[in-house]
């Protein structure tokens, strides 16, 4: 059978010449870091230069960069240390509905601990506005959060906008680009912010990797103490294979990103427009054009439930994903999409194709030629859809 | 994740569709993720003759409603009755622990048109 991956926001392969270049920091370069001798020595080199890959990729500084293990870390220690380490100036906190659960449930945890919290809503395509907010911001406000692109439906949020006004009021700005880096240009100059977190295996760089970008002057407290790494920011022996790997990733996707997300964009498009024309009662989640990251389709198919559209799909060799309440342990829809104010019901048809390196039209057109007879086998099954026919009729 | 018995009845599922004019229809929503099955049989001396089935749910719930219909059909009402919702999850050679819940539809929806029906009967 055909396999088609079409879930590279759920994670991506990891380049060749990234992995080639790893195995040599597992067997070969085994050393650790923070040793004197010339084992040690080695990789020091090499993480050094990771870091500077990584720094040039988002036009920050070397010693603005503090590895983790990944995303969710970054969050983690963006937000918590944030927090903790202003504690005595103010206790407000804002963030978005559309947030990832790795910044979303730190605030949460926050505001039951002593610190208040504003989530702003965002509009029907997922996008928050810049007023929104200027206007949540309190005198006590200490930490503002936003993600620049969103996993889920690729909404592209106005960071730069956002960045000026908590540059203005001298408070610090965090933003999670987990899912625009390597996508759209991510510059922590051009975008104002204080606090950005990346995560290497988004970017086909190995798991359980990512980084937080501190801007030199901020001071946040650190998560995890121990043997001083990283500046004391993130104690532990470094994933130094993996932090490499993340280095390198970058430097290909520096080099790669214009001319990849044009070709993206392209099959975005021809995706999107495809589905639109060819399936009926369809709606797509999320803004079209420059507003969307270029490797984003998310739609909802009314009548039907994604979980059954995904294993459809999964045994014709598609992999997609879906907000679906039937797929997520908690069995709560997306909360991207109830936030966008559709409806449960619409926010469980949900389905979520995010393109990558390898994709081609021919992958495009075999999803376009598969999926509508899903769908409609799928409505054929559905109580809700020969209501529909009734009353449409 | 899910078993081979599953995924045969989810792609080719049995006593799809809604059976006109019929003697007993139930319909029940699973409230822990808002999927809901359709139950529409006829029955004749006491016996299911008839029963179809329409789902909007994930495979687990289409599977679950598939092979209820085929254990209920050509049973005695009291025989349908008894049978559980585990009793349909076991049919199928078990479900992933987060969709035990999904097989909580299946005789429910049943029982419900089997309700339907003796509510109808006692009204003529
Ligand atoms: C927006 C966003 N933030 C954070 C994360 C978490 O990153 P990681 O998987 O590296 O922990 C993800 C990945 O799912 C994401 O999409
Ligand atoms: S019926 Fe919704 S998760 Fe199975």
């Amino acid at each position: 059978m055909k396999y088609i991956y079409l879930d590279h926001s759920a994670t991506t392969p990891v380049d060749p010449e990234v992995a080639e270049l790893m195995m040599k920091y597992y067997v070969e370069y085994y050393g650790n870091p923070s040793s004197v001798h010339y084992f040690g020595r080695q990789v020091k080199k090499a993480l050094e230069e990771a870091r500077s890959q990584v720094a040039d990729f988002i036009g920050a500084n070397v010693s603005e960069i503090t590895f983790t293990s990944g995303g969710t870390e970054a969050d983690n220690l963006a937000i918590q240390g944030a927090a903790r380490a202003q504690a005595k100036k103010g206790k407000h906190l804002i963030t978005t509905a559309i947030e990832h659960h790795a910044v979303l449930d730190t605030f949460k945890y926050l505001a039951k601990n002593g610190y208040e919290l504003t989530v702003l809503p965002v509009d029907e395509d997922g996008l928050v506005s810049v007023e929104d907010v200027a206007k949540a911001i309190r005198p006590d406000t200490i930490l503002i959060s936003v993600m620049h692109a969103n996993n889920e439906v690729g909404s592209i949020q106005p960071i730069a906008e956002i960045g000026k006004i908590t540059r203005e009021k001298g408070i610090l700005f965090h933003v999670d680009a987990v899912q625009s880096l390597g996508k759209i240009p991510v510059n922590v100059q051009d975008l104002n912010v204080d606090l950005l977190t990346i995560s290497s295996h988004k970017i086909y760089g190995p798991k359980g990797v990512g980084a937080l970008y501190i801007r030199k002057g901020v001071k946040i407290s650190p998560l995890v103490f121990g043997g001083s790494q990283e500046r004391k920011m993130r104690s532990g022996t470094e994933n130094a294979p993996g932090i490499i790997g993340f280095g390198k990733a970058c430097e290909l996707a520096s080099q790669r990103m214009a001319e990849e997300s044009k070709k993206l964009t392209k099959l975005r498009d021809m995706l999107i427009d495809g589905i639109l024309t060819k399936i009926e009662h369809v709606k797509l989640n999320g803004p079209r054009g420059d507003k969307r990251l270029p490797n984003n389709v998310n739609v909802s198919i009314k009548y039907v439930e994604g979980e059954s559209l995904l294993l459809s799909l999964d045994m014709l060799g598609i992999a997609a994903s879906s907000g679906s309440a039937c797929t997520s342990g908690s069995l709560d829809p997306s909360h991207v999409l109830l936030a966008m104010g559709l409806s449960h019901e619409v926010a469980h048809g949900s389905l979520r194709f995010s393109l990558g390196r390898q994709n081609t039209e021919e992958d495009i057109n075999y999803v376009l030629q598969e999926l509508p007879k899903i769908v409609d086998r799928l409505r054929a099954m559905s109580p809700l859809y020969a209501k529909a026919n009734c009353q449409n009729s | 994740m899910y078993s081979e018995k599953v995924i045969d009845h989810f792609t080719n599922p049995r006593n799809v569709g809604e059976i006109e004019n019929p003697d007993g229809v139930g319909q029940v929503g699973n409230p822990k993720c808002g999927d809901i099955m359709r139950i529409t049989l006829n029955i004749e001396n006491n016996i299911i003759k008839d029963i179809k089935f329409k789902t909007f749910g994930c495979g687990a719930a289409v599977a679950t409603s598939s092979v209820v219909t085929e254990m209920v059909k050509g049973k005695t009402l009291e025989e349908a009755l008894a049978i559980t919702n585990a009793q349909v999850a076991e049919e199928l050679g078990g479900l992933p622990e987060t969709k035990m819940h999904c097989s909580n539809l299946a005789a429910d929806a049943v029982h419900a048109a089997i309700k339907d029906y003796l509510k109808k009967q006692t009204k003529v």
